[in-house]
């Protein structure tokens, strides 16, 4: 069977009208600017350059967030020597954006190394952005020495187990996991037992039409495996999301942008705010990829995310620094 | 005549070898001993060189982090037998291995990268 026939089965039997090569061209704009936009289910793709062509009802959510992650504070190696700048830039980015946005998520690797002046260094920052609401979720960089003790008492106040929690905005229920805790030697991110039970009670009692915004720091779908970018019990914590319409996931780690999307599920991840780290395979490691000092800020970048009422559909829009 | 010259010559060819080999032995000997106090294991690439150490008993090993990223050295054995603390670039941990056993470690940073080591 050719890889063609196989999209079109795919597609007739999900009935999501996901056009397969607008996706395509979505992911291969991924990282050079672009964004797509999921619109009762159809999703589409455009490139930055003709943002002006948009419609405005289109951007101006009746819900506006923004995603920043993985801003590193504290690494300062050749890849990026001022990660504290690079941040205030995302600050600024955020400030200026059209729609103001009410409140911001961090999907982790706020800190490098866990230290409290990394930590307190951020904040400070963060002060400086226009929402003032910020969610985390931790990253492997902000639980190291301490199992995590020193992110919940800074970020965990109401969580539950390791930092997990949810909330509701505007008719959208989120949902923050934490995938960095307790990994096993071979393995990838993981959930966990607790975490999972909590999960399926949580959304137990919601209604098949509240969208959902499920955010993590490592990739909760299988990005590339080899590197570890993915979560070993993700697909159970897929399945108790299986009866929503609309469930968007958004996730850091990886520092580039990606989005996928698997029936009702859209998977997206964010830009670092601090250095970029390799596309799936194209390097002999994860590490931290150092481009000229003047294209650094082009492949850095924040995500802003739409929501409007009733349109059964989030729009997920990256833009670098730049 | 001729017979007693071979002979001579095979003496010294056989003389010779005996003393090459005790002189091989003693240097691996020397070599065997100075690795048995400073064993390496290089972190580069998000990977543990190498990967698959065999040392002796009682030889300390010591990790040093090359990456630009920190890593962990933390042993999954039942009894856990060593725990780095989060290894900046050019950080290193050191473990002496007094007992005889196969110890597998990993970084609980990344855990896909794995390493193991063999003290006989």
């Amino acid at each position: 069977m050719s890889e063609k026939k196989k999209d079109e089965l795919l597609n007739d039997h999900n009935h999501d009208g996901v056009d397969r090569r607008g996706f395509l061209k979505c992911m291969a704009w991924a990282g050079t600017g672009a964004f797509c936009v999921m619109k009762g289910g159809v999703l589409n793709s455009y490139s930055l350059s003709r943002l002006s062509e948009m419609n405005t009802a289109d951007m101006m959510g009746a819900l506006s967030f923004v995603q920043i992650s993985d801003s590193h504070m504290g690494f300062n190696k050749p890849a990026n020597p001022d990660v504290a700048g690079t941040l205030k830039a995302a600050v600024d980015k955020i400030n200026g954006l059209s729609a103001a946005p009410e409140f911001m998520l961090h999907t982790g690797d706020i800190s490098h190394l866990s230290k409290p002046e990394e930590f307190d260094t951020v904040d400070q920052i963060l002060k400086g952005a226009a929402p003032k609401d910020v969610f985390y979720v931790p990253g492997e960089h902000d639980v190291l020495n301490d199992d995590g003790k020193q992110f919940l008492e800074r970020y965990g106040k109401g969580s539950k187990g390791a930092g997990w929690y949810s909330f509701e905005k505007k008719g959208v229920h989120f949902i923050g996991l934490v995938n960095v805790m307790n990994l096993k030697a071979g393995g990838l991110g993981t959930l966990g037992h607790d975490q999972l039970e909590w999960l399926e009670d949580d959304v137990k009692h919601l209604k098949h039409s509240t969208p959902i915004v499920v955010f993590a720091h490592i990739p909760l779908w299988s990005v590339y495996p080899e590197w570890g970018w993915g979560t070993d019990d993700s697909a159970q914590a897929l399945a108790y999301l299986k009866k929503f319409g609309s469930v968007t996931v958004l996730n850091g780690h990886i520092h580039q942008t990606m989005q996928k999307v698997e029936g009702n599920v859209t998977f997206h991840t964010a830009a670092s705010t601090a250095f970029p780290q390799p596309a799936p395979g194209k390097a002999d490691s994860p590490g931290p990829m150092k481009v000229p000092a003047e294209q650094l800020k082009s492949v850095l970048g924040i995500t802003n995310v739409n929501y409007i009422q009733g349109k059964h559909a989030l729009a997920v829009v990256d833009s670098s620094l730049a | 005549m001729s017979r007693s010259v071979s002979v001579v010559i095979l003496a010294a060819v056989l003389t010779i070898g005996f003393v090459g080999t005790i002189e091989g032995r003693r240097g691996f000997a020397l070599s065997a001993q100075e690795k048995m106090s400073t064993m390496e294991v290089k972190i580069d690439n998000f990977s543990f060189g190498p990967v698959t150490l065999t040392v002796p008993v009682g030889t300390m090993v010591t990790w040093t982090n090359r990456d630009d990223i920190p890593h962990t050295v933390v042993s999954t054995d039942d009894s856990k037998t060593f725990k780095s603390k989060v290894l900046d670039t050019d950080e290193k941990f050191s473990f002496t291995f007094s007992k005889a056993g196969t110890y597998p470690y990993f970084c609980s940073i990344h855990p896909k990268m794995t390493g193991k080591v063999i003290v006989q």
